[in-house]
């Protein structure tokens, strides 16, 4: 037995089903899987700038017969979700296994969405694994099921199943010869033409899934008395088995599609048949769209957030359990950016020079929490550039604040790019900020198109990011080191005062974590005036003394990136 | 049903080493027989934030998330997340404390301030205080104080002590094996004092 995480066992399944390619965009809770799966042997496996492109590639190589794994977080299912529609038509050659990680809880996202309403909506077959055993199995077993129904499968993940670890049994690899490519545009040319009759094998399929859904050993059940049924999938299956010990309950390993005439016993066995899930009402509303009387909760259950034991016991009237009260005066413990972070000085001038700031997805988005505060949206992958623009449009011909997008290397590639294209190509006004930290720092420091790293390292090369902003027609490109306080703000200041034109800064640095560099820490002089211009970087390494008011700084946090010392105007913090 | 399940919670401030004293503990587990699930939150832990690592052990375990008034041990590498984490210690469990404060950022820019009386508290509410960076500096690195909380909590558990031995020694690098062992021995006497 080992004990693996959920997304090691997906990344094991796949292996052992004989996957040879793999393909994602890093994205928690995922991302692990596909760095697990790619240091085994006889796989290739990439980053690609987005999910979608994963999954287009992906679905290239199922054609070309290998069988592949693609991973992602379920925002990056939006991304992927036009190629994953119409792949449902296409169907597949090698088997394809798509993870869709959903994160309910949002511990590192920006919603909460269901990817189960994906598995419905696009006719993709969904597998739920309740722990690292089932995420292994449901894995390995999906890519023959794949194949057998010419159709890509889903497996559907949360943060619990992702990132809890559970003893599995590993198994051997099963070697598969890629299948032959012939020429078939009825199968993967989807014109209308084309498009029309694969719709009704997929329709037909869907017949044929639904039946193979009724005997699917995947989903349980577990009598325990006929009065109350749960039906349920995923890590809140394993909640309910242990909080309602007197209920019965269908867990479901297959959540699409469902299998109706078992649910439908199961609900007929059964007083009163409840059903429990987190994040939406996917279940619920499909269960009652059987006919099945889904019974309400005596109290009610959060609709919203991660279920617990404690949480549904309590929706079923069981009493809490005693503990001692929330202590009220506990400060909160927000992460922070790091000590000698590039992209401090740009959000402490962002701040400075009060503009609009579009923010987007990374650990720079810690720069919209105090005392930076210097972020006013951030909504999806490579939106600050795209609504930089559209406020400019909104407003245009008023006085207002300078508009700013900021957006890390590895989103620019993501799709930044695309809407800076866009935004050229409208002749849209405004600056762009891209903090190119040389990583794709907040999933783990993933290579990216603009560090030139590759998953399995093999050589490549970085994409020329002035280059491309040049070749875009860009006019005002500029790179900036975003440790110099005085060139951030002179570069911020000259792009925001041309307001009919379109600056691009690069403020080019690398991540701290990368190479983990110190230089003798700073220290401050008993001479400190107390001022807290320091304190309002925000650097964990630098605190106020609560009686002096003035700013200490912790040695063994600080690396001595001199940032702080910049803004001491009497010049009393200085290096050892 | 799992009612002979137990619930630890391992809690602190991003990098302290949560993660590798629940691998351990999850070892150990594991080692004795027992079905085991270790479930962290991580993404955002090497940035400073709070960070929980829920490691639960029994014959069969089913749910791998703590409830308030549910941890049998809750172990705190830090004392303002121990005052955090209070609530999830149940009736009669035990709570484990590393006595070190780490401001977080909002209390070092001034905006919000220390829980007062933390240790008193702490005390109050049956927690053993463990200096254990002291501990581990005479062990022979500070950063070995993750495995003193450790030895202190093994005295709650039961594993026995060659069962521990074996899990550090197949997880540690030689050349800290004996130094982790010591801080494991110093943090389980500690806690028998």
């Amino acid at each position: 037995m080992e004990l693996l995480s959920g997304n090691e066992a997906i990344a094991q399944g796949a292996w052992e089903a004989g996957a040879r390619i793999g393909v994602a965009y890093p994205g928690t809770p995922s991302t692990e899987t596909l760095e697990a799966f790619a240091k085994k042997d006889g796989v290739y496996a990439e980053w690609c700038v987005n999910e979608k492109v994963a999954v287009e590639v992906g679905i290239g190589a199922s054609a070309g017969g290998a069988r592949v794994l693609s991973t992602m977080k379920h925002v990056g299912v939006n991304v992927a979700a036009d190629p994953l529609f119409t792949a449902a038509y296409t169907g597949v050659g090698g088997g394809f296994v798509v993870l869709a990680a959903d994160d309910p809880g949002m511990y590192s996202s920006q919603n909460e969405q269901d990817s189960h309403y994906y598995a419905c909506a696009a006719h993709i077959p969904m597998l739920d694994p309740a722990d690292s055993a089932e995420a292994l199995a449901f894995t390995r077993d999906a890519f023959e099921l794949s194949e057998r129904f010419d159709v890509p499968f889903f497996i559907r993940s949360s943060v619990r199943v992702s990132h809890t670890k559970t003893p599995v049994e590993v198994g051997p690899r099963k070697e598969i010869e890629p299948a032959p490519y012939e020429s078939n545009p009825a199968k993967w040319v989807m014109m209308p033409a084309f498009a029309k009759p694969r719709r009704k094998v997929q329709l037909e399929r869907i017949e044929a899934l639904s039946a193979w859904a009724e005997t699917c050993s995947y989903n349980q059940v577990v009598r325990r008395g006929d009065k109350a049924g749960v039906v349920c999938a995923g890590a809140v299956s394993q909640h309910v088995l242990e909080g309602l010990p007197d209920a019965s309950v269908f867990k479901l390993g297959c959540t699409w599609p469902l299998p109706k005439k078992a649910l439908r016993s199961f609900a007929e066995s059964v007083d009163a048949l409840y059903v429990v899930e987190e994040a939406s009402r996917y279940l619920t509303d499909a269960v009652s769209a059987l006919g099945i009387d889904v019974a309400t909760f005596p109290a009610p259950l959060p609709r919203d957030g991660e279920l617990s034991v404690g949480l549904i016991r309590a929706a079923f009237g069981y009493p809490k359990p005693a503990h001692a009260p929330a202590q009220k005066d506990v400060p909160g413990r927000p992460p922070a950016l790091c000590p000698g972070c590039p992209h401090r000085l740009v959000f402490k001038e962002l701040s400075r020079c009060k503009a609009i700031v579009t923010g987007d997805i990374g650990c720079y988005t810690l720069g919209a929490l105090p005392p930076l505060s210097a972020m006013d949206t951030c909504v999806d992958m490579g939106a600050s550039v795209s609504m930089a623009h559209g406020f400019e449009l909104a407003l245009a011909g008023r006085e207002h604040r300078p508009v700013v997008a900021v957006i890390g290397d590895s989103t620019f590639a993501h799709s930044g790019l695309s809407s800076l294209i866009s935004m050229v190509y409208n002749k849209g006004a405004g600056t762009v900020c891209i903090l190119d930290n040389r990583t794709t720092a907040m999933t783990g420091r993933q290579g990216n198109p603009f560090n030139g790293e590759t998953l399995q390292h093999r050589p490549s090369r970085e994409l020329d990011m002035e280059g491309v902003l040049k070749a875009l027609g860009i006019e005002d490109v500029r790179t900036v080191d975003p440790h110099d306080a005085r060139a951030v703000r002179r570069a911020l200041k000259e792009a925001t005062s041309a307001t009919d034109t379109l600056s691009v800064i690069v403020f080019r640095a690398p991540c701290v974590l990368l190479e983990r560099h110190r230089e003798p820490a700073f220290e401050v002089s008993s001479q400190c005036t107390a001022c807290g211009v320091c304190i309002t970087l925000g650097c964990p390494a630098i605190s106020k003394d609560e009686s002096t008011g003035q700013a200490l700084i912790d040695r063994d946090m600080c690396i001595g990136c001199g940032q702080c010392a910049q803004y001491c105007a009497r010049g009393f913090i200085v290096q050892d | 049903m799992s009612s002979n399940t137990k619930t630890v919670l391992l809690c602190g401030v991003g990098g302290q080493g949560t993660i590798l004293a629940a691998d351990l503990l999850a070892r150990a587990a594991e080692e004795s027989g027992l079905d085991v699930k270790v479930s962290e939150i991580h993404g955002m832990a090497q940035r400073g934030g709070a960070v929980t690592t829920v490691v639960r052990f029994g014959d069969k375990v089913q749910s791998m998330i703590a409830d308030l008034g549910s941890a049998d041990c809750v172990v705190s590498f830090e004392t303002t997340e121990a005052l955090r984490n209070l609530p999830y210690v149940k009736e009669g469990g035990s709570l484990f404390v590393n006595d070190e404060s780490i401001k977080p950022l909002p209390v070092a820019t001034g905006r919000a301030s220390m829980p007062e009386h933390a240790r008193e508290r702490l005390r109050d509410a049956g927690a053993m205080l463990i200096p254990a960076t002291e501990l581990a500096r005479k062990a022979g690195t500070t950063k070995a104080a993750n495995v003193v909380l450790l030895g202190a909590l093994s005295r709650a558990l039961g594993f026995p002590t060659d069962v521990w031995n074996r899990v550090i020694a197949a997880r540690v690098p030689e050349k800290y094996l004996d130094v982790n062992l010591e801080a494991f021995k110093l943090g389980a006497s500690f806690s028998a004092e």
